[in-house]
């Protein structure tokens, strides 16, 4: 099972951490892999954390329990750092993203100790300068790609252009705005 | 041929519904089953369909809409979950009684209280009784596969039963997974044109529809039902064999994952079957000669082949994702000691109450019911039969 990459999303409702896990699982599967895209729900509403979860493996995935041992977690608002364990699990050989506006040496020490590579980004500058509005998940999704290595970068651009096209069959006019959000979220993340 | 897609559970029916393209589909939204009135609602709005979709105030109202149709001779559907099947409750037992071959798309949640959205199997295992074939699903591509192949059984001349396909909520139907769907015109001509024999529109054969019927015939009605419900068996198995033909996909009663030397075997409904499997190959690398058995037609409950299933195995463990609150399991526990009784099997069988308002379940919490079999054949005493998974006492 050496193949299978686990990612788990911490995020506050409304702000699309479950969206970007079901892009994820998109377009992870435009490259021929098999995928897992799923909420974690609890009561829903707005601002209330919650969790979605990615498995993409080369073979078929049968398990169906939530993630508890990720390579990977992406972390969509920094206020949960200090309410949710959002390290519990996550192997050292992984990787956090965390969407911040304050350096790494600042966020490191909200972190519990946890010794495996940290990356950021400040998917708020990248949103607004892109899209005018703040929309998280788009920067976080081009970022995990980068950190976690799914695909190249033009491979991933590529298929986000034409699932974009499809999702905003209806409005047409965003989808320049996200695709210059996941370019720019790729030179961004550090 | 098949179209690689990645869907979610409820995506994946609502477009076999799509496929389908049945006559009436009355809705009532409830959580997790929402999204399925609700695409089919935009393939109605796209006119990709020419069904009637009905919005009604209540799934009492939706399942008299399904009822009403379909004794009128349309084919007729819908969906609900939890308290909304709770709510047809009466009307369950008039579909099934009235022999009307109708098709409920039922998302498995947790009946209140406390109140909960996510999944157990409480909602249909209450409804077992009600006379309705069940069939359930590990994943998005079973729930498709067998919504594809409901009305093609439901139907049938020596059936005439509603159907109800069933698959767990949120954990499959809102989960995006990979999966096959077929062609429109396969699935079109798999189901093919419904021509009810005996229908209220149809003025050259007058008849009555949900009679009252005294003592003198209440129970050879009953019996009647029972003699569809027994001829479901064979053909489930018979449509399954089609099925395979364009699909490529097998299907049967039940599914046996390294049954063939198991001495100890899980017997499970639903999403956890796959999580077991896992478990299964982990503990199959070490040596352990573990399988399991995986039910995917409940009612009629196939009795007699699961025993056969069973018959070498030495212990087994029996998951309900329901309570039963008879003191000493849940239903498919019931079920299944009753068939291992009736073939007087000496397997050590013991019952756990498992997964209950979506209690997450395991690879490990799994590989722990293998071990606990492992206990009960070296003690060669099955202890406790009455256990619960994964519970903080």
């Amino acid at each position: 099972m050496s193949n299978l990459t686990e990612i788990r999303w911490h995020g506050r409702g409304g702000q699309g951490a479950k969206t970007a896990a079901l892009l994820l699982a998109d377009v992870a599967f435009q490259t021929g892999k098999y995928v897992q895209g799923f909420p974690e729900y609890g009561p829903e509403r707005m601002g209330a954390p919650i969790t979605a979860y990615n498995r993409i493996s080369d073979k078929q995935i049968r398990v169906h329990s939530n993630i508890y041992d990720p390579q990977y977690v992406v972390v969509v608002d920094e206020s949960l750092l200090e309410t949710v364990d959002v390290t519990k699990g996550l192997k050292k050989d992984g990787a956090i993203l965390i969407n911040t506006q304050r350096t790494k040496e600042e966020i490191i020490p909200h972190l519990k100790g946890y010794e495996g590579e940290v990356y950021i980004i400040d998917a708020h500058k990248v949103s607004m300068a892109t899209m005018g509005k703040y929309f998280p998940n788009t920067p976080l999704l081009a970022a995990i790609v980068k950190v976690a290595g799914i695909m190249d970068e033009e491979t991933f651009l590529k298929e986000m252009e034409s699932s974009f096209k499809h999702k905003f069959a209806s409005k047409p006019e965003v989808i320049d705005g996200n695709m210059a959000a996941l370019k720019m979220a790729m030179q961004e993340v550090q | 041929m098949g179209k690689r897609e990645r869907l979610s559970g409820n995506e994946a029916v609502a477009i076999a519904l799509r496929q389908i393209n049945p006559d009436v589909f009355p809705a009532f939204p409830i959580t997790p089953s929402t999204e399925i009135p609700q695409y089919f609602a935009s393939f109605v709005a796209n006119g990709q369909v020419d069904t009637e979709f009905i919005t009604v105030e209540s799934e009492h109202s939706s399942m008299s809409a399904t009822i009403g149709a379909s004794a009128a001779g349309a084919r007729a559907l819908t969906a609900t979950s939890s308290c909304g099947l709770a709510y047809m409750w009466e009307e369950l037992y008039i579909a099934a009684s009235n022999r009307l071959p109708l098709a409920l798309a039922l998302v498995n949640r947790a009946l209140s209280g406390p109140i909960n959205i996510n999944c157990d199997h409480s909602d249909s295992m209450g409804a077992r009784d009600a006379g309705w074939i069940q069939i359930y699903a590990e994943n998005n591509q079973e729930a498709y596969d067998n919504m594809v192949q409901a009305f093609r059984i439901s139907e049938h001349k020596d059936v005439r039963l509603p159907i109800m396909i069933c698959q767990d909520g949120f954990i499959t139907s809102h989960a995006v997974e990979n999966i096959e769907l077929l062609a429109d015109n396969e699935v079109k001509d798999f189901v093919g044109e419904y021509e009810p024999e005996n229908y209220l529109l149809n003025p050259k054969q007058p008849m009555a529809v949900g009679p009252y019927a005294i003592t003198d015939y209440y129970m050879e009605a009953k019996r009647n039902q029972a003699e569809g419900m027994k001829n479901a068996v064979a053909v489930v198995k018979d449509v399954a064999k089609e099925f395979a033909k364009i699909s490529g996909r097998e299907y049967g009663l039940f599914e046996e994952y390294f049954m063939e030397d198991a001495e100890r075997a899980v017997v499970i409904i639903g999403s956890a079957a796959g999580t077991t499997k896992d478990a299964i190959d982990a503990l199959r690398a070490k040596g352990e000669k573990v399988g399991l058995i995986k039910i995917r037609l409940y009612r009629p409950f196939p009795a007699d082949e699961l025993a056969k299933a069973l018959k070498n195995v030495k212990a087994v463990a029996i998951m309900d994702r329901a309570e039963g609150y008879s003191n000493h399991g849940g239903p498919l526990g019931a079920d299944v000691m009753s068939a291992l009784y009736r073939a007087r099997s000496q397997a050590l069988a013991v019952n756990y109450i498992y997964g209950l308002g979506g209690r997450d379940v395991r690879v490990e919490d799994m590989e722990s019911v293998f071990d606990a079999l492992k206990q009960i054949v070296e003690d060669g005493d099955a202890g406790e039969t009455y256990r619960y998974l994964g519970i903080r006492e």
